[in-house]
């Protein structure tokens, strides 16, 4: 990952023969070093301070309070509206209650919210294995491909309200207004195709269809052949002189050297559906969360605490969740989905 | 494996090459399908963004817009249709008047010998006659709808602006400050954390890599609690500042210049280069593919970013491209052929920088995913 620093050459210090900066750097000129460095560091280091990393851990502060965003005059209305908590949010998130008998989830949203949020991670499987598929039929010598790439990859590039837009149009379903797929279902003998925007039952299926629309063609299919012209071109020729078949191929060369791919793949792909900034949108636009919050994700629940009902510390919290289920995956999928991982 | 044994199998395979055309046709079969498949919602948006308002829902779905044709006749304006007649072999062009319980009263058109000639016709005889027509004036009437006109716009230079004008400003005036902002802030920090050497350096890097992994909500919240208690919010720079450090283009291009060999800069280095010397002259110069890359990546992230501007921004005049849609469809929910026509508006300058750059985004992809 790094490349070699070469160590600098002793006694030449002064000379600047052969050195670097960073020959530079012995005990004693450290702090000019650090001198140094600090206008090229400054701007960057400044900014990420302030907008990325001390926001970090001010939302694990405040996730510890029960904030409420009100218009301030002063620093003691601050302290009024913020009151530090502990634990409180948490439990009131994640805790249970036994209630006459039952057991009762102190906030029975988050959980239905999780729910969908993680059901609505179901399409990614299919992407991925159509992401694979695609790669693969790209990765054939034929001409004219580089259009259809430029093609598959145009709904990542394209502005997701602009998508969703046009998907609800053509998701419509209104007794006197059918929007383009239930045409075409009717067309092909669906008497009463579903109101895919409006029903609790298929309102999460015409997400994932809008997802698989928008990935099977993007930065998952891009990976995967990158991960397939990395692969030598010799394996496959010594396992044609062996009378490999095409599925022996895939099975024991291409899949085996494709499963780094196949793990950064997964691994950002779940990553991206916790968070789910495309069915963030497409909720926000198309079904403001509904029918009755069955399009609700984590991530509007977020937006929705903070934005509409100012209670940034609770917002706080789930977020803190959020960022929790992220964190634990990459743990266990770096600690466990290594193993499956076959380098070359 | 001996070599005639050898010889004989590579034969056979290039032998093969017959089935291999076969594939081939079943491979570009299958990349149409999906190829069609990707664009139809695109076609859809454009077809439907061309429809007059009136034709813009129709079942069953017209791909081509068009609508009834329609004619003059005695200062009145009538459908076109025409009629199958067992007396004369071709149909007549007739102008509908009226209709009425005894049949639909129509008037025989010019080019016919009849023409002139008034008659009454069942109502199953007419055929209804369509012609082709682009509504152009769409994409206008979206750009000067009445529901996105924006007062005080610019800074308040001026008093009424059609709203599609402000969003398109706002969004390049936002996308490309954070794109500068991004590419020059990062390549020097960049620079710093791969050819300097300084005390905790290591450390502050671990700083940036693990802000990778934490999702954007988290970041935002406490910045936009900020913004608003600062009275902020509503403001360029609101749109413009916190999404520009991110830890990801330093990251990316760090990656990048790890990869340049040190030995180009020993020369200038010798020749008394400074280190922001070595920076503009060496390093910059080498890592063009790089730039590109994270040009391009910023340029259509933050053109098509939703989530932050709706957090910090609800006075029209601010509005970027994405929000000013997202309100557009508020205001214009049932209107399809200007939704879509709004829709192709905010979509156009995207795809001509994908156009553009998609050899530096693909390559940025694939380099991500392999340095992962």
């Amino acid at each position: 990952m790094r490349s070699k620093r070469r160590e600098p050459i002793p006694g030449n210090r002064e000379s600047k023969v052969g050195g670097r900066f960073s020959d530079l750097s012995s005990p004693a000129s450290r702090p000019s070093a650090f001198v140094q460095a600090l206008p090229f560091l400054l701007p960057n280091l400044l900014g990420f301070l302030f907008f990325t990393f001390l926001p970090v851990l001010a939302c694990f502060g405040l996730s510890l309070t029960d904030y409420r965003l009100a218009p301030i005059a002063s620093l003691r209305d601050l302290r009024e509206q913020m009151r530090f908590v502990g634990l409180g949010n948490f439990v009131r998130l994640l805790g249970f209650t036994h209630e006459g008998g039952r057991l009762m989830a102190n906030d029975p949203e988050f959980w239905r919210y999780l729910g969908n949020t993680l059901f609505l991670m179901l399409g990614i499987p299919i992407s991925i294995a159509g992401s694979l598929l695609l790669a693969l039929l790209l990765n054939q010598r034929l001409r004219g491909i580089t259009i259809f790439r430029t093609i598959y990859f145009l709904p990542t590039v394209s502005s997701a309200v602009a998508v969703c837009i046009v998907w609800k149009w053509i998701l419509h379903q209104q007794p006197n207004e059918v929007g383009l797929l239930n045409s075409a279902l009717m067309s092909v003998g669906v008497a009463n195709p579903p109101d895919w925007l409006g029903s609790m039952l298929w309102a999460k299926p015409a997400f994932i269809i809008m997802v698989l629309w928008l990935g099977v063609g993007g930065y998952n299919c891009v990976l995967y052949l990158a991960g397939l012209q990395g692969i030598p071109q010799e394996l496959y020729e010594a396992a044609d002189l062996d009378g490999a078949g095409a599925w022996a191929r895939l099975r024991h060369i291409t899949w085996p050297l494709l499963s780094p791919t196949t793990f950064f793949v997964v691994t950002m792909s779940v990553i991206a559906g916790l968070q789910g900034s495309f069915l963030f949108t497409a909720a926000f636009l198309m079904t403001g969360g509904g029918p009755a919050g069955a399009t609700t994700t984590l991530m509007l629940y977020i937006y929705n605490y903070a934005l509409a009902w100012h209670q940034l510390g609770y917002a706080a919290a789930i977020a803190a969740v959020l960022f929790a289920l992220v964190f634990s995956f990459t743990l266990i999928n770096w600690r466990y989905g290594q193993r499956l991982v076959h380098y070359q | 494996m001996t070599l005639e044994n050898r010889k004989s199998k590579v034969e056979s395979r290039s032998r093969a090459c017959g089935s291999s055309s076969v594939l081939n046709a079943i491979a570009y079969v299958a990349l149409t399908a999906v190829g069609l498949t990707m664009l139809v919602p695109f076609a859809w948006m454009i077809s439907t963004s061309l429809k007059a308002p009136a034709y813009a829902v129709e079942f069953p779905p017209r791909w081509i817009p068009s609508e009834p044709a329609t004619v003059e006749v005695a200062g009145q304006t009538c459908r076109v249709a025409l009629v199958g007649e067992a007396s004369s072999p071709r149909p007549l062009r007739v102008g509908i008047l009226r209709y009425s319980p005894e049949g639909v009263h129509v008037r025989v058109l010019s080019p016919s010998s009849r023409a002139g000639e008034q008659l009454v016709v069942p109502e199953g005889q007419l055929q209804e006659v369509r012609v082709t027509r682009l509504h152009w004036e769409n994409y206008a009437a979206a750009w000067r709808a009445q529901g996105v006109r924006v007062r005080d716009a610019f800074f308040g230079l001026v008093r009424q602006a059609d709203g599609f004008l402000v969003f398109y400003t706002n969004s390049i005036l936002v996308t490309i400050c954070i794109t500068l902002g991004t590419v020059f802030t990062s390549s020097l920090a960049a620079f710093a954390f791969s050819r300097l050497r300084f005390p905790g350096r290591d450390a502050i890097f671990l700083g940036y890599l693990t802000t990778l992994m934490v999702p954007a909500i988290v970041i935002m919240l406490p910045v936009y609690a900020l913004l608003s208690n600062l009275r902020l919010t509503n403001t360029y720079a609101a749109l413009i500042f916190p999404p520009m450090f991110s830890a990801y283009g330093t990251f990316l291009l760090r990656q990048f210049f790890m990869t340049i060999p040190r030995e180009l800069e020993d020369a200038a280095i010798i020749d008394g280069a400074s280190p922001f010397g070595v920076y503009r002259h060496i390093i910059l110069p080498l890592s063009k593919p790089a730039l590109a890359t994270l040009t391009t990546f910023v340029f259509l992230h933050s053109w098509n970013d939703f989530l932050w501007p709706l957090m910090v921004v609800d006075r029209l005049a601010l509005k970027t491209l994405p929000i000013g849609l997202a309100h557009f469809q508020d205001s214009y929910t049932t209107e399809y052929h200007l939704l879509m026509a709004a829709s192709v508006i905010v979509m156009i300058p995207v795809l001509i920088v994908f156009l553009i750059g998609q050899r530096y985004f693909v390559r940025g992809i694939a380099l991500s995913g392999m340095k992962g």
